[in-house]
């Protein structure tokens, strides 16, 4: 018996498997993970995973809520301690309380648990070493064996689970009857030998509902399918393979001409991300939609055709799945840490839209919304995922697309509207929005052809190196930037019921970690204003908010508040009203963290809310 | 640096080609490089091939990354639209456009620094993609517009007008493009028009990767007597392996040669390029032949011109790729886009 109070929880615990790379855990886990769903109960998934294709460390983690916080939660209630190499911490990291299950195969000393913990040892090896003799067997049903002691003793309901490996393993009968029964004799051996349910229960719920749950980085993939991508160029680096994959498969199946069989799309592997972006601005100039998927080092690379898409003026989109820099940093862990690096890509003056989606099914409107605003802006546009949001599992809306909407192609002047005597000035503002008319290479055998360069050159794309047309130039640049301010998607903000003089503002993977750290600063009676960040470059409320507020909190994944000193830098705001609240050791941001971090901080400034004057 | 333009006079005596085109309606900018750079002569025989093929110009598109050779693309096709990139890139950006739309021709030219020195990788994926293109080196083994380093093609012991000596070994295109698979391998000097001519023709038929290495002197800073690229080197280490003449697929022109001493070629648009054979045995379908016959022959000092080699079946990306006939750029959501039905579906999938 521990010493501590066993933890009860029906619904709202955090289970983590402890795994050692490449031994066929991640199914299993996933498994359990949709097995938990499919009993109609929130869960949110993570992996932690090394840089290394077999044998180093890897952990699952499942938080499962019934209230719906999809943030990390931090701490664990049930650990499934799969790895020897990881023992020691993997034990340490429990929660007070909390259970610890283990192969209990071979014995282990008491020095090596814990005396304030719930331990439930199977012997998982020694039944499957009984049960198979192929050791690759041994291996695999030993993972689903773990998943049918779980489902014991957290009281699940069994055939949800079966009916998801029904699903996954159709028309292949004999896999399904192996897998079932290696779920049974886990289940079984618990049933029997076990006292269950443990504290820690689930109960069938209905608080999935219509919810998907899908990866990030499959629902970018999907955007760029719906938004018209018809060239993809790109360079594996984890995490943003796994998007350029998924626009493959998807590809395969949605992009094939039902006539002809030919695949409406061209997917290059590049040599490197210089090639990569070089094919996709090539691409875009020509008139097609493209885009790239990478990360950090990838932007790295890329700077200086970034520069040339800005100053010639060409459209192209780039995932950039952020992972932990600088250099190769933590490659398989998730940072917000290229804001600044993609904002201002390249040398010279220069700026960048970028878009921080929150989930996957935002990631997915981004993705197709991004084709349309860089051909209406003819600039990068950079759609800012991190590995949080892109390689993990994410239970989010449903994807929706409106029959009736059209591509937004841009300022493109045909043919027809050239032999119809409107003036073509590549470089021209017609209207004042800072964004010219492009012909597409081709269009017109005598009018509308011109040069591109990423020299210098007047409204009528002739070369120039001249002061005033360059300065000309580079002020209609900056037109066109603020005009980007109204079509990027606008902030969404949610005030609190009760008037506060604090604020905060974040974005992409930090939302839901947020919307939790809310609720728990709102029951300890500290109140704040909300804002999430959409875009960049800010919308004018976003100064609006910050002006409304003696502090904002500026919430984000890096060490160097790289965000705020965008705010800073863009919006003209004193740095000392933005308090910078930072989390950047490569896990994901924690409602925990969050709301620790502010409470301190608002403690400090002696605040209990006052309200604001006037108010 | 200003803004020329030429005089738009059109002779009514000029002679046209069979679209009315005349040989004015090929031409560009006036060009800003120095008096005699060989880059011009390209530049006029890019003009002549182009006249000659009767192609509408504006169904071209010139792509070149950074350089005096890159420079060129403004200097020729006026109503064609260019791209001067970054330097060393000029591959990608091409094959990105060429992958958006299959129609147009595809001229991408560079310098030896620009494609041997930053941009080899870049050349040398394009090569083995199989682009469907004409790629121009114009080779003078320095960096002409930074004021005359050595570039990556400079032959060993090779003098820089500053009195420097290059002790690396220098990088031969065609050597390389033979390797890397390109299908049609040719190499030419730029003084010498009859044989680029038709060598630049048969490129812009051929419907695969073709690689052009021009030997084209920088008289201002590679053409001196310690330089293996100028003018008086070239001409006398000159091996042409034959002369092309190149009769095309849609225009065809006849033409008579000693039957002994020539092999046509039949390229896959119906193209036929007419080999008129100085060396003896020379078999341009062969491509280890062709390897070796280089090797043989830089081991002499000599340097081989003419078509080097070419596969008359050759497959560019969009078969490897099996994209559609239309131009992916001409697309819209009616073929791109699989609709809400498509979505709910993927949904479901997903629960
Ligand atoms: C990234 C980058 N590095 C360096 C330069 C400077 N630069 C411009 S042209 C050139 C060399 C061009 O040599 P080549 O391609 O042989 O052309 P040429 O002028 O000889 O025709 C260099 C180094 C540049 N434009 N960009
Ligand atoms: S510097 Fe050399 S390559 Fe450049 S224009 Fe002058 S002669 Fe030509
Ligand atoms: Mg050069």
């Amino acid at each position: 018996m521990p010493n501590k109070t066993p933890i009860s929880s029906v619904n709202d615990f955090v289970v983590r498997f402890a795994n050692v790379n490449g031994s066929g855990s991640a199914s299993a886990n996933e498994l359990f993970a949709r097995s938990v769903l499919r009993m109609g109960v929130p869960v949110s998934p993570r992996n932690i995973f090394p840089s290394n294709i077999q044998g180093l460390p890897t952990w699952y983690e499942v938080r499962i809520t019934e209230a719906g916080h999809l943030g990390a939660r931090g701490g664990v209630d049930l650990m499934v301690a799969m790895n020897p190499q990881t023992w020691d911490k993997d034990i340490a990291m429990i929660e007070p309380g909390g259970y610890l299950f283990y192969d209990s195969t071979k014995p282990l000393p008491p020095s090596k648990f814990r005396s304030d913990i719930t331990v439930i040892g199977v012997p998982l090896t020694a039944i499957c070493n009984r049960e198979y003799s192929d050791p690759r067997q041994r291996q695999l049903f030993k993972n689903i064996m773990y998943v049918g002691a779980l489902s014991a003793l957290l009281d699940m309901d069994v055939t949800a689970i079966e009916q998801l490996i029904s699903e996954q393993f159709k028309g292949k009968e004999k896999l399904f009857d192996a897998n079932k029964n290696a779920l049974h004799l886990g289940r079984d051996w618990a049933l029997l030998n076990l006292d269950f349910p443990i504290g820690l229960r689930l109960q069938r719920s209905d608080k999935v509902g219509d919810r998907i749950f899908v990866e990030g980085n499959s629902a970018a993939a999907l955007g760029a399918v719906y938004g018209g991508a018809t060239v993809c160029a790109w360079y594996p680096i984890t995490p943003s393979s796994s998007l350029a994959d998924a626009f493959t498969s998807y590809s395969r199946r949605l992009r094939v001409d039902p006539e002809t069989k030919k695949n409406n799309v061209a997917i290059v592997q590049g040599e490197d991300e210089l090639a990569s972006i070089g094919i996709v601005v090539g691409a875009a100039w020509n008139g097609a939609r493209a885009f790239t998927a990478t990360s950090g080092p990838g932007i790295s690379l890329m700077q200086e055709f970034l520069g040339l898409a800005y100053f010639a003026e060409i459209p192209a989109v780039l995932f950039d799945v952020q992972r932990a820099g600088p250099s190769t940093g933590m490659p398989t862990r998730t940072q917000q840490c290229d804001i600044i690096s993609c904002a201002y890509a390249s040398h010279g003056d220069t700026k960048h839209v970028l878009l921080f989606p929150e989930d996957p099914a935002e990631t997915f409107d981004m993705a197709a919304q991004a084709f349309d605003l860089a051909d209406r802006l003819q600039t990068p546009i950079f759609v800012m995922l991190d590995l949080d949001i892109g390689m993990n599992h994410r239970l989010c809306r449903p994807l929706t697309w409106d029959d009736a909407r059209k591509y937004d192609r841009g300022k493109v002047m045909t043919a027809e509207m050239l032999d119809a005597g409107k003036e073509f000035g590549r470089y021209l503002d017609v209207d004042g929005d800072g964004i010219p008319y492009r012909t597409y290479p081709g269009t017109h055998p005598t009018k509308g052809a011109y040069f591109t360069r990423g020299t210098s050159r007047d409204r009528y794309a002739r070369y120039t190196e001249e002061g005033a047309p360059y300065a000309d130039n580079m002020q209609r640049l900056l037109r066109k930037f603020e005009t980007a301010k109204d079509l990027a998607p606008r902030p969404l903000m949610a005030n609190s019921d009760k008037p506060t003089r604090y604020g905060v503002i974040y974005y992409g993977s930090t939302s839901p970690a947020m919307d939790e750290a809310n609720l728990t600063l709102k029951a300890a009676g500290k109140n704040l204003d909300l804002l999430r960040v959409r875009a960049f470059p800010f919308h004018h409320t976003v100064e609006d908010f910050i002006a409304d507020h003696d502090f904002v909190f500026v919430v984000e994944q890096n060490r160097d508040a790289q965000l705020r000193s965008l705010i800073v830098n863009e919006c003209g705001i004193d740095p000392a009203r933005l308090v910078p609240i930072l989390h950047y050791d490569g896990t994901p941001i924690t409602a925990r963290f969050i709301a620790n971090a502010i409470g301190e901080r608002l403690d400090a400034l002696k605040v209990t809310p006052l309200r604001k004057v006037g108010a | 640096m200003t803004y020329i333009t030429k005089p738009k006079f059109h002779h009514p005596s000029l002679p046209k080609n069979a679209l009315g085109y005349t040989h004015r309606d090929y031409e560009g900018k006036v060009s800003t490089l120095c008096a005699g750079c060989g880059h011009d002569s390209i530049t006029a025989s890019i003009i002549e091939a182009c006249f000659e093929l009767a192609i509408e110009p504006h169904r071209v598109a010139k792509i070149s990354g950074i350089g005096c050779s890159s420079k060129t693309t403004d200097y020729f096709l006026n109503a064609s639209h260019g791209f001067n990139s970054v330097h060393g890139r000029m591959p990608s950006v091409l094959t990105g456009a060429n992958l958006a739309n299959r129609d147009l021709i595809y001229l991408g030219v560079s310098g030896d620094g620009d494609s041997a020195s930053i941009g080899l990788g870049q050349f040398a994926h394009a090569m083995r993609r199989g682009v469907n293109m004409t790629y121009i080196v114009e080779n003078n083994g320095v960096y002409g517009l930074t004021k005359g380093q050595f570039s990556a093609t400079a032959d060993r012991g090779s003098k820089s007008k500053r009195g420097l000596t290059n002790n690396d070994n220098a990088i031969d295109l065609v050597a390389m493009g033979l390797q890397l698979g390109a299908t049609y391998v040719a190499r030419a000097f730029s003084g010498d028009k009859t044989q680029l001519v038709p060598l630049i023709k048969a490129a812009i038929e051929h419907e695969g990767a073709a690689l052009i290495d021009v030997i084209s002197p920088c008289v201002a800073f590679n053409n001196h007597a310690g330089s293996t690229k100028s003018f008086d080197y070239v001409r006398e280490h000159n091996e042409a392996v034959n002369r092309l003449d190149f009769i095309s697929g849609r225009a065809p022109i006849h033409v008579s040669y000693d039957p002994g001493s020539t092999q046509v070629v039949e390229q896959h648009d119906g193209s036929r390029l007419v080999l008129k054979k100085v060396a003896a045995d020379y078999d341009a379908h062969d491509r280890a032949g062709a390897m070796n016959f280089l090797a043989h022959h830089a081991a002499k000092g000599q340097i081989v011109t003419g078509l080097i080699f070419v596969d008359s079946e050759p497959e560019d990306l969009h078969r490897h790729f099996n994209t559609v006939d239309k131009p992916l750029n001409t697309l819209s959501e009616k073929e791109l886009c699989p609709g809400s039905a498509a979505l709910e579906k993927i949904n479901a999938s997903l629960r």
